[in-house]
């Protein structure tokens, strides 16, 4: 029962991080509650999906399908955290202090949730399709089911646990700094994703280039431990990345901080800069 | 969702770019949870492919962190996992929804 509760709670805790910050950064904005759920909801609907044509996935171009398939999905959240980045770099402040003055919701928020509930719904597919294998797979085992079925529970009710932790815990720093904050947690996250994704194209076979390992950290710090993979999930962190994962990471992160500074310079901005 | 489109266009570029000549093939199987063979040697510093072969009803998760490389391979069915280039050493895999008894070793040298 505990091995279930672990594997499970491993696979849960990714998505986990990401719905914690998302709640975070959307700290304030109408009706977030609604779209996450809508997120997660539409996640661990598609989770059942994926799980159910795993097979076909599998076989499909070549046998690269998986790998092409989670490359895509990281990739499309990669490009909704930049946007959503993006947004909050021109109508954050004015969110803030709008909380700060009225201390209530913003109903301009509206537009970018759509990009998160897209990032929260993809991240439960991605880890929640596995969960479903896993814990179809002990079904399908019969014998000691009951009590591993249980563990499986268990551990994704630990994984919404992690969650709720990450955003109380975020909610801990002072609202003046929170955007801020969670905008390089996003950022980092995004290059993280992209990092990985491009790895996935490796792993496909279709992006071959530049596929030396760098370094190796795992004598320091091992992917595969629970501190290992929320750094993994958070930062990006990997063990031995390849020259093409580490370039694509920092050109992530530049490419974040360009749109960020872009989106705030430019003529929308109603709010001195020497407000800060 | 434009630069998805022109990261697989990029993708398609490198794919098809020469020298991706046909990598080793090597095979595993999967049965009541447990790989055969346990140990594959491989040729150092050269890509090669695993096709792991899942004989049970169950699903499996063929993972390994050090050569970087996670995929689950419904049951009675089979993947194709790619990995490489791999300096000499020894690179352990295992069955990470059956841990304890999945598990193998892949050398190269």
């Amino acid at each position: 029962m505990l091995g279930a509760l672990i594997i499970v709670f491993r696979e849960v805790i990714e998505a986990g991080l990401i719905v914690g910050i998302v709640m975070a950064a959307t700290r304030g904005v109408a009706g977030r509650g609604r779209w996450v759920s809508i997120g997660i909801a539409g996640g661990v609907g598609g989770a059942g999906i994926v799980a159910i044509f795993a097979g076909t996935i599998s076989q499909a171009f070549e046998g690269a399908g998986q790998e092409l398939f989670n490359a895509s999905i990281l990739g499309i959240a990669v490009v909704m955290l930049m946007w959503h980045n993006a947004w909050m770099a021109r109508h954050g402040r004015e969110i803030a202090e709008q909380m700060r003055d009225v201390g209530q919701a913003v109903s301009e928020g509206a537009r970018p949730l759509t990009a998160l509930a897209i990032v929260v719904g993809l991240a439960v597919l991605r880890e929640g399709s596995e969960v479903v294998l896993f814990l179809y797979g002990i079904m399908a085992s019969g014998t000691s089911g009951a009590a591993l079925l249980a563990g499986g529970v268990l551990g994704i009710a630990a994984g919404a646990a992690f969650t709720a932790l990450t955003y109380f815990g975020l909610l801990a720093i002072p609202s003046r700094y929170i955007f801020s904050v969670t905008s390089w947690l996003i950022a980092l996250l995004a290059a993280g994703m992209a990092s990985q994704s491009v790895h996935f194209l490796n792993n496909a076979g279709v992006l071959v280039a530049l596929d030396s390992t760098v370094w190796d950290t795992s004598w320091l710090l091992s992917e595969g431990s629970l501190f290992g993979k929320m750094l993994h999930a958070l930062i990006g962190y990997t063990e031995r990345p390849t020259e093409m994962q580490l370039t694509v990471y920092i050109a992530t992160l530049f490419a974040m901080f360009l749109l960020m500074r872009f989106a705030r310079s430019s003529p929308s901005q109603r709010v001195p800069a020497a407000a800060e | 969702m434009r630069s998805l489109l022109a990261l697989v266009g990029l993708a398609v570029l490198f794919a098809a770019a020469p020298g991706a000549a046909r990598a080793q093939e090597y095979t595993v199987t999967i049965k009541d949870h447990k790989f055969t063979p346990s140990e594959i040697k491989v040729p150092a510093n050269k890509r090669f492919e695993i096709t792991v072969i899942n004989d049970d009803a169950t699903p499996e998760e063929f993972e390994s962190h050090p050569m970087k490389v996670e995929k689950v391979i419904p049951g009675k069915s089979k993947g194709v996992v790619r990995i490489g280039p791999l300096k000499p050493g020894r690179y352990p895999f295992v069955g990470e929804f059956h841990e304890k008894t999945a598990k193998g070793v892949v050398i190269a040298e």
